[in-house]
């Protein structure tokens, strides 16, 4: 023993090979035959996703087909991030609008906080995650973008419901 | 008598097997042309059957662990292969800077090109009798093709040394080391193991051989020697480098050995070379201890009319064998983990050379008493003998000998004076187990 193997004692007697091995055979051969596999065929089908899943943003409309924010500036203010930006507009009627709304879903840590602090429930982060592009611009989306997109949102939790039941 | 002597006895005493099968002389360009083409067909199909494991391999080994394995490219996933070699070609090839680049570049064609080698001498169908004369089939059928396939077998570690000894990376070299050892090793025990099938068959020629364990009945060589069958799959698994014995490219250790510096095509060359062999050391536990092409229990395929049917139906047959080891192989490949390095010398010296040399003895002595008593090889009573000695002898083998002694666990290496310091030492350890403080912090 001149090497450091860790010696764990054993009865001789309770010690085969040949019986252990054929005792793993039949297991894996058990796992050959089972014909449940764990396995998501991803491009053919897909794992369902939570419903408080946090994914890229949505802009919710109104019936007429406008933007539901208000440009109030509460999502800009929370976004630890710091990835919205918000500049508002006011139409002849005194409502207010907002010009221009982005959100680099680079910087985005998808903390959720932006749909949380909506007075409107305007914006969402959805549940989706197939995001690909080509560019690092394209992942900076505008308020059309954000509009058109058209995937589930998130569930945010509910401290009535912490379980969501 | 010494036993060289009594093994000379022993072959002697059984019957020469019939010469039925030897070809008659064609003419020399029909000679010729079948000879070309049985090369044309054994590389066509061994290459491909080389690719079918290893997407079988991938296959079994995912749903093994319940997953799917490739099932993109092609019906089933089965033209992964040809995507992957596609690929390979394709890649960049690296070479390290200190590396002997001509040994480098040769180790992965020595080590691929034995396992293509032996398939010369295999015979993989029943013989034609075609208007052109009967063809053999086997690419070339030697008189001595057993010694034929024992010298080509032992190139096959060479491939493997020279890639660890010329990547220049100390890990290949381990690799390439412990490959050298191992290989070297687990021959004894291969040849040894097939000792008592060249006593039956009384011949060193694979056709001899297969002709040898057809007939009307169940002739195969496994029930007669299973000792032997089973000392040379395990040195058979040991000589292709497969799981329990992949020593030489131990992925937690070594990276990935011998091969841990080559890339692309190269590297695909090793992974050939490693299905490869295991294909070949298929065939050959098919042609030595599973009768080769030969249909059991029936005459149909031993006996003339050889035509050409009878040529195809068996070469389905042994094909169907060598799928069925190479399955094998996957099978215990993804069942068992790594020897430890000792575990594999012990089991290698200690174990399985002794019990191949034993087997000799057994097998000369029955054979020998047998011929004496004048029970030939054909008939009935020899085989019950035969079947009765092995019975006996696996009984004892799995039932005695496979008690903590096949594969050596650590413990089984102490005498009894280190076995009661490790007791004690455990003891000593529970008895001064830490007592747990009581009480908060202050």
């Amino acid at each position: 023993m001149a090497i450091g193997v860790k010696v764990i004692e054993r009865p001789i007697a309770q010690t085969s090979y040949v019986r252990a091995t054929l005792k793993g055979m039949a297991l894996t051969l058990k796992h050959l035959l089972d014909p449940v596999k764990v396995t998501v065929q991803y491009p053919d089908e897909k794992a369902p996703l939570s419903p408080r899943w946090r994914g890229t943003h949505r802009m919710l409309t109104t019936e007429d087909g406008k933007a539901k924010c208000v440009a109030c500036g509460l999502c800009p203010t929370v976004c630890p991030a710091n990835c919205i930006k918000l500049v508002p507009g006011e139409d002849e009627n005194g409502n207010r609008y907002p010009l221009v709304f982005e959100i680099d879903e680079f910087r985005c840590i998808f903390c959720g906080y932006c749909q949380e602090v909506c007075p409107e429930e305007a914006i969402h982060v959805g549940r989706h995650y197939e995001n690909s592009e080509y560019s690092r611009e394209g992942f900076v989306y505008d308020l059309e973008r954000l509009m058109a997109q058209t995937h589930p949102v998130c569930e945010m939790w509910d401290p009535a419901d912490p379980k969501g039941e | 008598m010494t036993l060289f002597a009594l093994l000379q006895t022993a072959a002697a005493a059984v019957p020469q097997a019939t010469l039925e099968h030897l070809p008659q002389p064609e003419s020399g360009l029909a000679w010729f042309l079948a000879t070309i083409v049985k090369m044309l067909i054994t590389f066509t199909i061994y290459m491909v059957g080389v690719m079918m494991v290893i997407w079988l391999e991938r296959r079994v080994c995912a749903f093994i662990q319940d997953r799917r394995g490739p099932n993109r490219v092609g019906p089933h996933g089965l033209l992964q292969s040809v995507a992957d070699g596609v690929k390979n070609i394709m890649k960049e090839e690296t070479y390290p800077g200190e590396a002997n680049t001509p040994l480098f570049v040769l180790a992965p064609v020595i080590s691929f090109i034995p396992a293509l080698l032996t398939w010369a001498v295999i015979p993989y169908g029943a013989p034609w009798d075609s208007k052109w004369g009967t063809i053999d089939m086997a690419l070339a059928p030697l008189p001595v093709g057993f010694l034929y396939i024992l010298a080509i077998a032992s190139l096959g570690v060479y491939g493997i040394v020279l890639a660890g000894w010329a990547s220049n990376n100390k890990y290949s070299l381990l690799g390439g080391l412990r490959s050298s050892a191992q290989m070297i090793s687990y021959e004894v025990a291969l040849g040894m193991s097939t000792i008592p099938v060249l006593i039956l068959a009384g011949n060193v020629s694979l056709g001899q051989i297969v002709a040898q364990q057809g007939g009307r009945g169940l002739h195969w060589n496994v029930i007669n020697c299973t000792i032997a069958f089973f000392v040379f799959l395990v040195a058979a698994f040991a000589e292709t480098n497969r799981l329990p014995f992949d020593l030489p490219e131990a992925e937690s250790e070594l990276i990935a050995g011998y091969h841990s510096e080559y890339s692309a095509m190269k590297f695909s060359m090793f992974f050939i070379a490693e299905y490869a062999n295991m294909m070949t050391a298929s065939a050959l536990m098919a042609t030595l201890f599973f009768g080769g092409w030969d249909i059991p229990f029936t005459l149909w395929d031993n006996v003339a009319p050889h035509i050409f049917a009878k040529t195809l139906v068996t070469f389905l047959f042994f094909w169907l064998k060598i799928m069925l080891f190479v399955f094998v192989f996957i099978w215990i490949r993804w069942t068992l983990p790594r020897f430890r390095y000792d575990q594999l010398m012990s089991l290698g010296w200690k174990f399985m050379l002794p019990t191949a040399l034993a087997y000799i003895l057994v097998v000369a002595v029955a054979t020998l008493a047998m011929s004496m008593a004048g029970i030939t090889y054909s008939s009935w009573q020899f085989a019950v003998i035969m079947l009765a000695v092995n019975v006996v002898l696996v009984a004892l083998l799995f039932g005695i000998l496979d008690r903590g002694r096949l594969i050596s666990p650590a413990y089984s290496r102490l005498d009894k004076q280190n076995l009661a310091k490790v007791r004690e030492a455990r003891y000593r350890r529970a008895a001064l187990k830490p007592v747990t403080t009581e009480g908060g912090a202050d």
